[in-house]
């Protein structure tokens, strides 16, 4: 227990960058796996195939390899100063780069789930958007993404929890969160290890919990009957 | 073909959604052209490469990676079922006091990330590298499966156990002949597509150094001072393995549909699958 108080600044420093992670990851993840969702529901067969490809690589190599990948190619491609701040805080272009790794994994994910709540609706509410003479943007708009959205929050949910822990293989690479921060505790620490694991995992079960709080939250408010 | 999104094309729509992929197409290419190109202009395919790529010693490597990655991931799914079973059992169980643990247990090892456990598991309980792996393979994939058992048992229409009680069978009966049988066939893919997760989650045995097929390839890349096609060549392996896997779970799952075998409501358990896909 005095090691969880005696290193708590260390502790809460390793979680704030597990936030930052979690933010710019689901930030990045969600933009690029809505697009990727839209490639694969689109009619231009080679789009189809682009996103078909990309969710089947990436969801099926595992995330230390695409890290290691990205951690290597990122710079080969020339992004060799991805660095920048916000207010006090500094994110370097390391940081920034797991950070894209991470997103091009969870991007395949995010993709899946938006795919699923588009294709939940049944087709009939589009025809009769149409049949009522509604244009394909008034269709789409007031009838199709409304429910899409909706039928989309509990997978994506589950999507940004598995992203929450997955920001912990990072700190394979050295990024300094709460993980990192555990093992490095752990051998300083070794006896008082029960608390530190207890501890740290305390830290994710709050974020996990607040997740899902809130995107039961969202659901409910969001309900509408059918 | 006419979906939610939009109408079934007509003559002019083809001719434009055929400029479109041919667009689209050239602009994909273009793009992994720059990517190969930018990593052979840092000699990453260059002849030397290939040259040690077809040594005899790296392809001994890869295997032994492998091989440690099988072993780990087969060990910790069958380990898993098992717990899972347990836990579900436990889930379901009539007294509070089974329930309430068997609850607490699911929640904690499906919310904390696996690294941790496998450091905790490692550091802690000293119980050799190959086997904290599994245990913490185990812990954490077992809880999951638990969610996945319960839901498949949950999804078995009602009547059916109600049936199962009105002959007079006890509650073990109506779990192991009735409803245990009908929810296997539905959880079948759900337990083939953990498969895909714990091959890949193996590869996180790299913090306590488990040498498998991830850190065998950075070997590699260490060893030939080249980093991408040593990396390349596990990504595919391990594309190869988990699509194989994927394309089972859907075989299985379309056999199942067909025969009419899964009976329960699959609303449920697609949400829960939803969920443990994401999984590292």
């Amino acid at each position: 227990m005095d090691t969880l108080i005696d290193n708590l600044d260390q502790i809460l420093r390793g979680f704030s960058n597990t936030l930052w992670l979690l933010l710019f990851s689901g930030i990045f993840s969600t933009i690029l796996g809505t697009l990727l969702a839209s490639f694969r529901v689109s009619p231009v067969a080679s789009l189809q195939a682009i996103g078909t490809w990309y969710v089947n690589t990436f969801r099926n190599t595992p995330l230390v390899l695409i890290l290691a990948l990205a951690i290597y190619v990122i710079p080969v491609l020339g992004f060799n100063s991805l660095g920048f701040s916000i207010g006090f805080r500094q994110f370097d272009t390391f940081f920034i780069v797991a950070t894209l790794g991470l997103s091009s994994y969870t991007a395949a994910f995010v993709c899946e789930a938006v795919r699923s709540g588009v294709n939940s609706v049944p087709a009939g509410q589009a025809e009769a958007a149409r049949s009522v003479g509604m244009s394909f943007t008034q269709s789409l708009r007031l009838v199709v993404l409304p429910q899409a959205f909706r039928t989309v929050i509990p997978p994506l949910a589950s999507t940004y929890i598995a992203l929450a822990k997955n920001t912990s293989v990072v700190a394979i690479f050295g990024v300094p969160e709460a993980a990192y921060v555990m093992r490095k505790l752990s051998n300083q620490y070794s006896s008082d290890l029960w608390a530190i694991f207890l501890g740290i995992a305390l830290g994710y079960i709050l974020i996990v919990a607040v997740i899902s709080t809130a995107a039961t939250f969202l659901e409910r408010r969001l309900a509408v009957a059918r | 073909m006419s979906t939610v999104l939009f109408d079934t094309p007509g003559p002019k729509a083809q001719a434009r959604h055929r400029i479109m992929t041919v667009i689209a197409a050239v602009l994909a290419v273009l793009l992994l052209a720059w990517v190969l190109w930018k990593l052979y202009e840092e000699g990453e395919f260059q002849a030397s490469v290939w040259e040690d790529m077809s040594q005899p010693n790296i392809w001994e490597a890869y295997w032994k990676g492998l091989l440690a990655t099988l072993k780990a991931a087969a060990s910790a799914i069958v380990l898993s079922v098992v717990f899972g079973a347990v836990l579900a059992i436990a889930r379901l169980s009539d007294r509070a006091w089974v329930r309430f643990p068997a609850r607490v247990v699911v929640e904690f090892f499906r919310a904390v990330p696996l690294l941790l456990q496998i450091m905790f598991v490692y550091f802690g309980l000293g119980l050799g590298l190959y086997w904290s792996l599994v245990l913490a393979l185990t812990l954490y994939n077992g809880s999951v499966l638990a969610e996945v058992f319960r839901a498949g048992m949950l999804a078995v229409p009602q009547g059916q156990s109600e049936a199962a009680y009105a002959i007079g069978m006890r509650k073990n009966q109506v779990m192991r002949l009735v409803l245990m049988p009908q929810s296997i066939t539905i959880m079948l893919p759900a337990i083939v597509s953990q498969c895909v997760i714990v091959l890949k989650d193996t590869a996180l045995g790299q913090i306590v150094s488990y040498r498998e097929l991830v850190v065998e390839s950075q070997g590699i890349a260490g060893f030939i001072h080249h980093t991408f096609v040593p990396l390349a060549v596990a990504a595919a392996i391990f594309i190869t393995i988990n699509y194989s896997l994927s394309r089972l779970a859907i075989y299985l799952e379309a056999r199942m549909a067909r025969r009419g075998q899964s009976s329960g409501q699959k609303v449920d358990l697609g949400t829960i699958n939803a969920a443990q896909n994401a999984g590292v």
